[in-house]
């Protein structure tokens, strides 16, 4: 495998990442807890498709055969993405949402941050782009786990019932991509057990911080997102997110 | 803040935005939340999403006194007749720069 097309599956994974992980959240748009975080959540939603929106748009060129980051989104299948298990999950209650967020977040922070030095000029540029709105997800998630988890007997309740909800799909935020050891190797991405193991502090100090049981980093994990293995979820998501393209194909307004 | 009824989103904070560097601070409206940090978030989310401000001011609602309705016209009526309080009731004498 050439490193270009390496790249292109590894850009195609964090761009469906973003789309379906945004698309997702977006779901809480109109439904928020209250106004603030209502506008919130769905800023935070569209900042996720942006990143999709430049990602895909890569990937369509690496991959040459004239795709545009439309045909992507809208045009695979279930069976095609490769977003990480973790992003297609439901979203449950506030509790459940923010600390999916939260892990998403502390991943794509640490992620942003390596690519920031990446020798590809365009990876290099949208992760720099990217890296400040993630550090402010982050933030934001981060901030709701410390206040829930250190909060009432319900909040507390609610969000350890949330991680546990999701904590399984959390190694598969990390599955490589085809061929991913070549651009390691090329030095043009991360190489994963530091990345994970600077995720993992993250994640340790925050629920610590937030009096939570710190979850078992060695658990055995869900994966399969590389392969195109998904969890139920995500063709429904899917078939809701592509209705209106493939009824009316080519359509425009 | 003991005498604020704390709700189940917190407490009021009124926001002021500054647009840019250098210019007064404006109120731009109010959110709810628990902290002042929060508060910021806040209003960072709700405010700001169009690029209309380099800085963010919050304070809790119940700390703003304002003037009472029925005061007004004790308060603002006297400035009506006043208009040598403008500086444009003064006639500039020509060649008088930087006014």
């Amino acid at each position: 495998m050439t490193s270009k097309e390496a790249l292109y599956h590894y850009v195609l994974k964090m761009g469906d990442s973003s789309l379906i992980m945004g698309h997702r959240l977006s779901e809480w748009t109109a439904h928020g807890p209250v106004l603030e975080h209502d506008i919130a959540l769905t800023n935070i939603a569209l900042d996720y498709i942006g990143q999709a929106r430049m990602l895909l748009t890569y990937a369509g060129e690496l991959e040459g055969k004239g795709r545009s980051e439309d045909d992507l989104a809208y045009w695979r299948d279930a069976a095609q993405y490769r977003n990480s298990l973790l992003c297609e999950l439901p979203n449950g209650d506030f509790g459940q949402t923010v600390v999916k967020m939260f892990l998403f977040d502390a991943f794509q922070v640490e992620l942003h941050e390596a690519l920031s030095q990446s020798p590809d000029e365009q990876l290099k540029a949208i992760a720099i782009k990217s890296l400040k709105e993630s550090k402010y997800h982050l933030r934001y998630s981060r901030d709701w786990v410390l206040r829930l988890g250190d909060g009432t007997e319900e909040s507390k309740i609610r969000i350890a019932n949330g991680l546990e909800a999701v904590w399984m799909y959390f190694g598969d935020l990390f599955a490589p991509s085809e061929g991913e050891s070549v651009l390691v190797s090329d030095g043009i991405v991360p190489e994963t057990a530091s990345l994970r193991k600077r995720v993992e502090e993250t994640l340790r100090k925050t629920f610590e911080e937030a009096t939570m049981a710190v979850p078992d980093f060695d658990a055995v994990m869900q994966e399969g997102s590389q392969r195109g293995i998904h969890t139920e979820y995500l063709s429904y998501i899917l078939s809701e997110m592509q209705s209106v393209t493939r009824m009316h194909p080519g359509a425009t307004w | 803040m003991s005498h604020v009824k704390e709700g189940a989103h917190g407490i009021l904070w009124e926001v002021f935005i500054q647009s840019k560097p250098g210019i007064p601070h404006k109120h731009a409206g109010n959110v709810h939340a628990h902290d002042a940090e929060q508060a910021l978030t806040n209003a960072r989310d709700v405010y700001t999403r169009r690029m209309e401000g380099v800085s963010i001011w919050v304070i809790p609602a119940n700390l703003v006194t304002a003037s009472a309705g029925e005061d007004s016209d004790a308060f603002f009526d006297p400035a009506e007749d006043k208009v040598y309080r403008h500086p444009t009731f003064y006639t500039v004498p020509e060649g008088v720069k930087y006014l």
